[in-house]
């Protein structure tokens, strides 16, 4: 298959995860040897839900040139409808279990509105709003976390793309979406909690009596392999014609016009695609997080996404899951606060306060020295060049030359 | 093939850029297998009666209407105007660099541009003909698996003509095809042109006389956006008018 064929990174990168997968599962408390602790899983599971928008935003930023700074309020997204049904799931046993108690058996609204209490007392209501009709169904939730991201990003790209806003117009777009979005749920009548956000969402509904080490290594291998899947379908549309014609309106989109193919139409579905990639990663990483909370969806989120990507490098699916898995596990590091601090004798580097200074001059330094990110290093090994004349003309009269021979 | 009926005519367009008047009442027609050359001054207009017929830029009045059912192309966007059979070459050569010969060309082969029509294609054996067919026809069949930035500038001009053709026009609007090639590399584009102009309509755009007399064609002459002189070359060049604005300098 070419989709094979064009990516030889993929058998590697599957053959990898696999071997990765295993020696976490093999090293875990609940399998294993116990040498990884619980939450230390927990930290790799989440890691590869990152690696896993890290390749949605690839796909979107890296070939199709749409820097978007959203995606990570799709990923919150996902999280909150997952996050919805957990709750209400588990709020639901307990107070049936309270309840059960009681001298008459409790009617369905006593139990409703109980659950309601339970889960809304924090920001001073009882009532459900119209936004948990479907919490009760855990189908109906799991089609929300690709309906709900997927519609917004059908809509608002239709918008924007329709209007022709391209580069860093629509950049500041996705921003204010993201900013709007979280602004919306910080505040208490929002239905979702306001800043409380959805907790406890780490304790699956029914599953009390299993520990939390076999909850942890399940959903880590649900991440694995989402994120298997999400390299296979990246690899698969960056592949053929379509990924020809993503990266052609990446280089020129106006010349991708007068081919014939609509820019908008393409790019519209690699953007709605990409987000309900992100939002599946978020419902499978916030379980694991146990907490999501509006700050989650702040647009500050969307542009590390950016970040992980450019430091891993774009336009290569394996360069934005390097990206996203080194640069969240060295942070994880260095905010954890286990990082030693430096003392300088006048002054104490402490890690917590400086990490983002160093991410973000990493960031600056990658961009204007090492533009093809961490996996650029992977192209020393096998020599692969790319031109970087993007049609500059020569002009008339050195037109015959190669660039090289031009210059000399 | 015959030479009647129109395939395209263009009515009194006009379209000023912050007031100044690029294009002027023009008017051009041509027929389905026809080769027309336009010539002209800098500034002249030639670019941007291209944009106006490719849907990139819209005029302030008149009309541009097509084929045999006379469709009014104004309003239509340029991805839907270029399916509708109108390829176009750039002044300045824009390909793909950052992909292979063969993948500029597949991508414009005349096939479904539907986004998921796109996205489950896989080249059939005619595909990989008409790539081959092609890339031969531009001199480019040693070249397909090079990424098309690392070829000279006239073997780009070439690939933009070869992913021209592949998009099977009727029409084929080409600006400065021969600009940055030496002697015989110009001999060879106005074979592949003559060539492709006995199955439809070809529109060049070009500085060089010499060229033009080798496509040996009707000549249309513009100036400050509109048609100075009209016939053939011979015809044109013994025009005071355009000599005066023209050729005289
Ligand atoms: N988008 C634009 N905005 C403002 N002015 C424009 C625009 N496009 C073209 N013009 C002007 O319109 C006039 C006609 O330009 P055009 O490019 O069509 O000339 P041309 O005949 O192709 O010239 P050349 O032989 O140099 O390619 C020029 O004076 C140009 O500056
Ligand atoms: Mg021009």
């Amino acid at each position: 298959m070419t989709m094979f064929k064009k990516n030889p990174s993929l058998m590697v990168f599957i053959g990898l995860l696999a071997i990765f997968t295993l020696a976490v599962t093999f090293m875990s408390e609940a399998y294993g040897t116990g040498a990884l602790s619980t939450s230390f899983v927990k930290t790799l599971g989440k890691t590869l839900c990152l690696a896993l928008v890290a390749i949605a935003m690839d796909l979107v930023w890296g070939y199709t040139g749409i820097l978007s700074l959203g995606h990570f309020a799709f990923f919150g997204l996902g999280g909150y409808m997952i996050g919805m049904w957990l709750m209400y799931a588990r709020t639901e046993i307990i107070v049936v279990e309270s309840m059960a108690n009681a001298a008459l058996p409790p009617t369905p609204s006593e139990i409703s509105d109980a659950i309601g209490t339970q889960i809304f007392g924090v920001v001073g209501s009882s009532d459900f709003p119209l936004i948990w009709t479907f919490a009760h169904s855990f189908w109906a939730q799991i089609a929300l976390v690709v309906l709900v991201p997927g519609l917004l990003a059908l809509v608002f790209g239709w918008l924007a793309f329709r209007s022709r806003v391209t580069g860093v117009y629509l950049s500041i777009l996705t921003q204010a979406m993201t900013l709007a979005l979280s602004l919306y749920l910080f505040q208490n009548d929002s239905g979702l909690r306001g800043n409380n956000g959805l907790s406890g969402l780490q304790n699956l509904p029914g599953a009390d009596a299993i520990s939390q080490d076999n909850i942890s290594i399940w959903f880590f291998w649900a991440s694995a392999f989402a994120l298997l899947l999400t390299y296979l379908i990246a690899a698969f549309i960056v592949s053929g014609k379509f990924g020809s014609v993503i990266r052609g309106i990446r280089d020129d989109e106006a010349r991708v016009r007068f081919l014939g193919y609509s820019v908008e139409g393409f790019k519209l579905f690699i953007f709605t695609l990409t987000a309900v990639i992100a939002a599946i990663g978020g419902a499978l990483y916030y379980p694991q997080a146990g907490i999501i909370n509006p700050a989650e969806i702040a647009p500050i989120a969307s542009i590390y996404l950016a970040v992980w990507v450019a430091i891993g490098g774009r336009g290569r699916i394996y360069g934005a899951a390097i990206g996203a898995g080194f640069v969240s596990l060295v942070s994880t590091y260095f905010t954890g606060g286990q990082a030693p601090d430096i003392n300088l004798g006048f002054y104490t580097i402490k890690w917590v306060d400086w990490w983002l200074v160093l991410l973000g001059l990493s960031f600056v330094l990658v961009t204007l020295f090492a533009p093809k990110g961490i996996g650029g290093l992977f192209d020393l090994i096998t020599h692969r060049m790319s031109p970087n004349r993007h049609g500059l003309p020569l002009g008339p009269d050195k037109g015959s030359l190669r660039e090289e021979e031009a210059e000399k | 093939m015959s030479n009647t009926g129109t395939l395209l005519e263009v009515s009194g367009i006009s379209v000023s850029f912050d007031g100044f008047k690029a294009i002027n009442n023009l008017s051009f027609e041509i027929g389905p297998a026809e080769m027309r050359a336009i010539i002209g001054p800098n500034g002249a207009g030639k670019t941007t009666f291209m944009d106006i017929v490719t849907g990139k830029t819209k005029p302030d009045e008149g009309k541009v209407l097509w084929g045999e059912l006379s469709r009014n192309l104004i309003g239509m966007n340029e991805a839907k105007i270029a399916r509708a059979g109108i390829g176009r070459k750039f002044q300045r050569p824009t390909v793909f660099e950052d992909q292979t010969v063969f993948e500029n060309l597949l991508m414009a082969v005349k096939n479904d541009r539907n986004p998921l029509k796109v996205l489950f294609f896989r080249p059939k054996f005619k595909d990989l003909a008409k790539v081959e067919e092609l890339a031969s026809e531009i001199g480019l069949s040693d070249q397909l698996e090079r990424k098309s930035g690392e070829l000279s500038h006239g073997q780009k001009q070439w690939l933009e003509i070869g992913m021209l053709l592949a998009q099977d026009p009727k029409l084929l609007l080409v600006d400065e095809p021969a600009a940055g090639m030496t002697l015989g590399e110009r001999e060879h584009t106005t074979d592949i042109l003559k060539e492709a102009a006995k199955t439809r309509a070809v529109v060049v755009v070009e500085h060089d006389m010499e060229f033009v007399r080798r496509l040996d064609c009707k000549v249309t002459v513009l100036h400050e956006g509109s048609v100075l002189a009209e016939g053939s070359l011979d015809h044109v060049t013994q025009n005071q008018d355009v000599i005066d604005v023209y050729l005289g300098r």
